[in-house]
C-alpha cells in the first residue's frame, strides 16, 4: 500500500522553481529516505505533503489524500517534526506534550494515555518537569518526536531529525524511531543530507539536487546501479559534484542557529 | 467559506457537522494557546512587573506633573485617574503590536510551521495567539489596578464597570495582537519588525484618546483619532472606570472593538502563513 505519493512536483518560488518535477511513492510501514544537499529542495516538498505550501503543479497524496484538496484530513493523520527544533522552551517537556495533543485534537479522555505512550516510545519519563531551554539536543528531538506521536499519525514526516546532534543523540533518535515503526507501522519520510545516516537507516531512498531527482530506490541499488560503495559516491556520481556545496547564506544560518540552540 | 476553510465537503448535513466541527477545532485551539500562555506566565511572571513599570511612570510622572491641568483631563478633578485607562490601554497595545516578535521569532525556531501542519484552523492560531496577548494585558491590568487601588487614585470600584473595561481592553488587545501578527507575515527579519512596530504604535498611541481628548486636538488629527480603534478602546474603559465620556457612546465602543477584532482576525488568519515563506 502507498502512503504517499508525489507525482510530477513542481513548486516554483517567482522565478526560482524549488522543486522541478519530482516524482516518487513511499510504501506503508517503511523508513524513506529524501536526500540532497541543503537547497535541493527537500524541505519544500516536505512542506507540501504537510500542506504548508501548494504546489504550483503536479499532484501529491498523503494516505490518500490529496495535500491540496484535501488538507485538513492530511493534516489529521500525519505528524510532522521540522527541521529547526519546535518545542517551546518556557514550557516544560510534560506541558509541551499538553498542548500538542490539544492542538492536534486528541480527545481530553484518551490525551493522558497517549501522553503516557509516547513518553515511553521516546524514553522521557527523566525529564519531563524540567523547562524545555534546559534540555539537551537528544532531549528536545526525542521530545519533539514525542508529541508528533500523540494523534498517533499513519505517516511522521521528519525534516532533518538528526541534524546538531551528537553521535550518541543521533543513535538514540534512531533507535527510538526504529522502535516505533516497527511497532506502530508508522510510515517515516526522513530528509538529510547526511549520506551514511540514510545508508544505514532507510530501506529506500530518493535522491534531490537542484528540484530534480537524481535517484532512488534502496540504498543497495543505487550503490549498484552506479557501481560505487556508498551512497555519497551515488550523490557524486549522479550529480557531478560533493554533497557538502549545496545551500546558501539563509541555510547556513538557519543550521548555525539550530547547532547552537542543540547545544 | 466556512465549508472550505475546515475542508468539509458541500452538503447540508455534512456542511452542519462540519461547522459545529469547525467551531469546536477554533475553541479548543485557541484554549490550547491560551492555557499555555498562563503556564509561561506563572513560570515567569518577572516580565509582567517589568512591563508595569512603563505605564507607572506614565501615570506618576507624566500624571502627576500635569495633576491639575483640566484642559488635559476633559475637565475631571484628577488628571491621573483620568489618564489609567489610557496608560491602561497603552501597555497593552504595546504587549499586543510587539506579539509580532514572537510570531518571527516562532518561525525561525519551526514552532509555525509545526502548529500550521495541525489540523487546527489558521483562524485557531490567530485567535489563539490574540488570547494569549490578551491574558498578558489582563495579568498587566491586576497590577495596574493593584497599584490604583493602592495610591488612593479614585476609580469606579464597580465589578460590573471593571468587567467591561477589561472586555473592552480584551477586544483592543486581541484586535491589535492580530495586526501584528499580520504585520508580522509581511517582513523576515526581528529588527525589520522592531522599527515597523514603533511606526505603528507610536501614531497609534498619541492619536488616541489615552493622553489627552479629543476636543484639545486639531481637526486633522481628531479625524485621525476618530478612525483609531485605540480612541474607543480607551473611550469606554474610561467611561467605565471615572464615569467621564467625550462624546460618543458605550454601546459603540464595544462594537468598534469586536468589529476591530473580527476585521484584524481574518486578515491575519490569511496572512499569517505567508511568515513561513
Amino acid at each position: 500500500m502507498t502512503a504517499v505519493l508525489v507525482d510530477d512536483l513542481v513548486v516554483r518560488f517567482g522565478e526560482i522553481e524549488a522543486v522541478a518535477g519530482v516524482s516518487f511513492a513511499v510504501n506503508a510501514g517503511e523508513v524513506f529516505g529524501l536526500l540532497g544537499p541543503n537547497g535541493a529542495g527537500k524541505t519544500t516538498t516536505i512542506r507540501v505533503l504537510t500542506t504548508l505550501l501548494r504546489p504550483t503543479r503536479g499532484r501529491a497524496l498523503v494516505a490518500g489524500h490529496d495535500v491540496g484538496r484535501e488538507g485538513l484530513a492530511v493534516r489529521q493523520l500525519i505528524g510532522y517534526v521540522p527541521q529547526a527544533i519546535s518545542i517551546d522552551g518556557a514550557l516544560t517537556a510534560s506541558e509541551n506534550l499538553e498542548f500538542y495533543g490539544r492542538v492536534t485534537g486528541v480527545p481530553k479522555k484518551e490525551r493522558r494515555e497517549r501522553i503516557d505512550q509516547a513518553v515511553e516510545a521516546m524514553d522521557l519519563g527523566s525529564f519531563l518537569d524540567r523547562l524545555g531551554r534546559t534540555l539537551s539536543g537528544g532531549m528536545l528531538r526525542r521530545l519533539e518526536i514525542a508529541t508528533a506521536l500523540l494523534n498517533r499519525p499513519q505517516v511522521l514526516f521528519l525534516d532533518e531529525p538528526t541534524v546538531g546532534l551528537d553521535p550518541t543523540a543521533r543513535h538514540m533518535v534512531w533507535e527510538r524511531l526504529e522502535v516505533l515503526r516497527e511497532e506502530a507501522g508508522t510510515t517515516l519520510l526522513v530528509t538529510t543530507h547526511q549520506m551514511d545516516e540514510a545508508e544505514r537507516q532507510c530501506q529506500r531512498v530518493a535522491i534531490m539536487d537542484f528540484g530534480t531527482l537524481v535517484g532512488q530506490g534502496s540504498p543497495d541499488e543505487l550503490c549498484e546501479q552506479f557501481d560505487v560503495p556508498s551512497l555519497d559516491d551515488v550523490f557524486t556520481v549522479a550529480t557531478g559534484h560533493a554533497i557538502g556545496e549545496g545551500g546558501n547564506l539563509r541555510d547556513a544560518r538557519a543550521s548555525r542557529r539550530l547547532s547552537r540552540r542543540l547545544g | 467559506m466556512l465549508e472550505q476553510a475546515a475542508g468539509f465537503p458541500a452538503g447540508s448535513a455534512d456542511t452542519a457537522r462540519g461547522v459545529v466541527a469547525y467551531f469546536a477545532r477554533l475553541r479548543d485551539g485557541a484554549a490550547a494557546m491560551g492555557w499555555a500562555e498562563i503556564r509561561k506566565l506563572r513560570h515567569d511572571n518577572v516580565d509582567i512587573f517589568t512591563r508595569s513599570v512603563q505605564p507607572l511612570l506614565w501615570l506618576f510622572i507624566f500624571g502627576t506633573a500635569l495633576r491639575k491641568n483640566r484642559a488635559l483631563s476633559g475637565g475631571f478633578h484628577d488628571y491621573r485617574a483620568y489618564l489609567a485607562p489610557g496608560v491602561m490601554a497603552q501597555a497593552a497595545l504595546f504587549i499586543a503590536i510587539f506579539f509580532g516578535l514572537a510570531v518571527i521569532w516562532e518561525r525561525d525556531v519551526g514552532q509555525l510551521q509545526r502548529l500550521l501542519a495541525t489540523p487546527l484552523p489558521r483562524l485557531a492560531i490567530v485567535l489563539g495567539k490574540a488570547t494569549g496577548a490578551a491574558i498578558r494585558a489582563l495579568a498587566q491590568a491586576a497590577v495596574l489596578f493593584a497599584v490604583l487601588a493602592a495610591t488612593g487614585i479614585a476609580i469606579r470600584w464597580n465589578a460590573l464597570d471593571i468587567l467591561g473595561a477589561l472586555v473592552l481592553l480584551v477586544l483592543g488587545t486581541a484586535g491589535f495582537a492580530c495586526l501584528s501578527m499580520i504585520l508580522a507575515s509581511l517582513v523576515r527579519t526581528r529588527e525589520r519588525f522592531m522599527g515597523i512596530g514603533q511606526l505603528v504604535m507610536m501614531p497609534l498611541f498619541f492619536a488616541s484618546s489615552a493622553l489627552y481628548p479629543l476636543s484639545i486636538m486639531p481637526g486633522w488629527l481628531r479625524i485621525v483619532a476618530r478612525v483609531n480603534p485605540l480612541t474607543y478602546e480607551v473611550h469606554g474603559m474610561r467611561q467605565l472606570l471615572i464615569g467621564i465620556s467625550t462624546g460618543g457612546t458605550l454601546w459603540l465602543d464595544f462594537l468598534v472593538g469586536a468589529f476591530f477584532l473580527t476585521a484584524m482576525a481574518t486578515i491575519a488568519a490569511k496572512a499569517y502563513p505567508r511568515a513561513i515563506l
